[in-house]
């Protein structure tokens, strides 16, 4: 990637090869193609990179947070506080942020920390794809990075380096003053901003589509009550909105601005696009006891995010009294408690363990299940356990196990159930056998166990016994 | 004179349900289908609106398999969506099927903390028009019971709590009092004889440890089928040395 500025034209990004090429950032393109023959040099398009950019946070904003804005001119900075439990918590949301861009062959660094100016300079400094910072650590990740992800300008950086700083730290730990005497006051502000010493409110990007309804106090308010009552009123305003223009919501912000300028958001996602006032509400109020009002709110606004068209459904009556309850305002309740809610669905497998997966709650009901021919087990552990078992070989039931230091002698037993290994899915598995059997003891505990391998070829198997679950 | 007995009689009976608050709604109940258990159940079988608590006996105290098979069972002669609240999500689904509970109709909750399962519970209790709200709880306090116990009468849901614990020694705990309408526990019995080797249908010991209303009882029954019904089982094929459970231990 080549820039121009002026006459000079340099490197501007380069990817992996020519990095190890030798190709630097900042270099001139002379040099650089000096290095490489044949070196590909793309031009910089910087206002289609921001249009691009701008299009990456408006999904951020619909999938993400309600906070999110441009950082630089190569990052996005998203204020997931409140908003991380839809997706199941900051790990899972980093995760899948990576793996989005991943999946289109993009790289992305990602990283979450008490501040912008933290996650800044993480995001550009770590090797890994995510990294999160523990709240509180948030300067020791910071300490030892260089000064150039201070988002200082880049006078005051290359002045710095001459004075011999070179890390965030070194600068931190220096005298105030003579720095704001030579520099200004800006390498005390990123400081600052960088220990949370000092509030940096993001400006959140917002289209004009988005719908958005407000509320200013003359006098702050701070009751619960109040804010219910107020948060009430916005949510009918809201869906009167939305009415108009067809659409239902699935994320929905509210802005609390309070009279000491800080910010706090709450949001609530949907299952499906949602209209209904009790509903929205009734996802509002479970969570207003979170608000803390401080010295009292001065502004209230309610954001629809994310909005999907929604039409309106006739409901046909029938001679038969049939009720089919949708119990979707449930699941919001709890996907915005921050609880896991999911369906269980059969998959096409015969290795047990991967014949369940997890589906969305709100999904297409299916008509499969799983073939029903043997019994199958209430609890199936984790893990297959290590269990000794006493068998004759090759196809016999053990006829005692020990399992978590217990003997079971085994009076009855079912099987085997032979399970084969699926080589398409992981090619080690090519000639894998596991021989199931359904075990019950003196007491009527019924176990099932299993032997790794046929119990002739051990290129099938170990010929371990492992125990798997527990039948009723 | 006998007249005169039964006019006061219905009159008491109508004071004391106006007293219960709940039942002045009309009880509706889900029968197992075998006479022997309603008959000792009021109304003729497990109450809609209600709290049912079942626990393991043994072994099953810690896994809670046949409980949670049982109250699959039940769930599944319910109507509507049921939802199932978890803190261990080691339930495995196949076997909910085949006693007839369909993947489709359950809906599962994994929440971190078991206070946040009472929440959830409690909420979907209230939410009304489910089948049935199912919870395995380790602990379960007497005001949480009360709680769901309310939540459920208000809107007519079953509610079915699965006790499972860390320890078998912990089981002891099933003694405290709650607020639940039955209380049962299900315990493994050897499977019934087959003519040639194998395992036939697992069997169950049920006891009625506590119904409200109603006297304790214990039955020996045949696991759910695939309608998710049990029935009454002889304890002829019972061996000699299978220990007697006693009810209140």
């Amino acid at each position: 990637m080549i820039a121009r500025r002026g006459a000079k034209r340099w490197v501007s990004a380069a990817d992996a090869a020519a990095k190890k090429l030798g190709v630097r950032v900042g270099m001139p393109t002379a040099k650089a193609q000096a290095l490489f023959r044949g070196l590909m040099l793309v031009n910089a398009d910087p206002v289609a990179d921001a249009r691009r950019l701008d299009m990456i946070a408006l999904w951020a904003l619909e999938h993400y947070s309600p906070i999110v804005a441009v950082d630089g001119f190569d990052g996005l900075v998203l204020d997931t506080e409140g908003a991380d439990h839809l997706q199941g918590g900051e790990l899972p949301m980093v995760t899948k942020i990576f793996n989005s861009f991943h999946a289109k062959k993009l790289t992305a660094r990602v990283a979450i920390a008490d501040t912008w100016g933290a996650a800044h300079a993480c995001a550009r400094a770590i090797r890994r794809e995510t990294v999160i910072i523990p709240s509180g650590e948030t300067f020791r990740a910071v300490e030892k990075l260089p000064i150039s992800l201070l988002r200082l300008p880049e006078k005051i950086v290359a002045d710095l380096r001459v004075l011999g700083f070179q890390t965030i730290g070194e600068l931190a730990n220096t005298p105030r003053a003579p720095l704001a005497l030579r520099f200004g006051p800006e390498v005390g502000r990123r400081l600052d901003q960088i220990r949370g010493v000092m509030a940096e409110p993001i400006d959140p990007i917002r289209t004009a589509e988005t719908v958005q309804v407000s509320r200013n106090f003359q006098e702050p308010i701070g009751a619960a009550e109040t804010i219910n009552k107020y948060v009430g009123r916005l949510v009918v305003q809201l869906v009167g909105e939305l009415e108009k223009r067809g659409l239902g919501v699935r994320r929905a912000d509210l802005f609390v601005e309070k009279v000491d300028n800080t910010r706090q958001v709450i949001r609530a996602g949907t299952a499906k696009p949602a209209r209904d006032v009790a509903w929205l509400t009734k996802l509002f109020r479970d969570r207003t006891e979170k608000i803390e009002p401080g010295f009292g709110i001065e502004r209230l606004v309610l954001v629809a995010a994310a909005a999907e068209p929604l039409l309106e459904e006739q409901r046909v009556s029938s001679l038969v009294e049939e009720e089919v309850t949708d119990i979707t305002p449930l699941i919001d309740i709890f996907g915005n408690r921050g609880q896991r809610v999911y369906r269980m669905a059969p998959f096409a497998s015969d290795v047990p363990e991967r014949s369940v997966q997890r589906i969305s709650p709100v999904a297409e009901s299916t008509k499969e299940t799983w073939v029903g021919h043997w019994r199958r087990p209430v609890r199936l552990l984790d893990r297959p356990e290590v269990i000794e078992a006493i068998a004759l070989m090759p196809d016999h039931p053990p006829r005692s196990v020990t399992w978590r230091g217990k003997r079971h002698k085994v009076l009855r037993a079912d099987g085997p159930e032979r399970i084969f290994g699926e080589w398409w899915r992981r090619p080690a598995e090519l000639e894998a056998v596991r021989d199931y059997f359904m075990i019950e003891n003196e007491q009527g505990e019924r176990f099932w166990v299993y032997r790794a391998g046929d119990g002739v070829d051990p290129e099938t198997g170990s010929h371990k016994w492992f125990m798997h679950g527990i039948f009723a | 004179m006998s007249a005169a007995r039964e006019t006061v009689l219905a009159d008491l009976r109508e004071r004391v349900s106006a007293l219960e608050g709940g039942a002045a709604k009309a009880r509706i109940c889900l029968p197992f289908g075998a006479p022997e258990i309603d008959g000792v159940l009021p109304g003729g079988g497990l109450a809609y609106g209600a709290l049912h608590e079942f626990a393991g006996g043994g072994s099953g105290t810690v896994d809670g398999a046949a409980a949670a098979l049982f109250a699959a069972g039940i769930a599944a002669r319910t109507k509507g969506p049921v939802v199932w609240c978890l803190t261990r999500p080691d339930l495995f689904l196949p076997a909910l099927t085949q006693v007839g509970l369909h993947p489709n109709r359950v809906i599962f909750v994994e929440a971190g903390k078991e206070e946040d399962v009472l929440a959830s519970m409690e909420e979907a209790l209230s939410f009304g028009g489910l089948g049935a709200v199912v919870g395995e709880l380790v602990r379960l306090p007497m005001v949480a019971s009360r709680r769901l116990q309310l939540a459920a009468e208000r809107t007519g849901t079953m509610g079915i709590v699965v006790r499972r614990w860390r320890r078998q020694t912990e089981a002891n705990d099933f003694g405290q009092p709650t607020a639940a309408t039955t209380r049962w526990r299900v315990s493994v019995l050897p499977s019934e004889v087959l003519p040639v080797p194998g395992v036939g249908r697992a069997r169950w010991f049920l006891e009625l440890m506590r119904v409200k209303a109603g006297e304790c009882a214990e039955f020996c029954v045949g696991a759910c089928d695939e309608q998710g019904r049990v029935h009454i089982s002889s304890r002829s094929g019972d061996r000699q040395d299978t220990p007697r459970r006693s009810v209140n231990s």
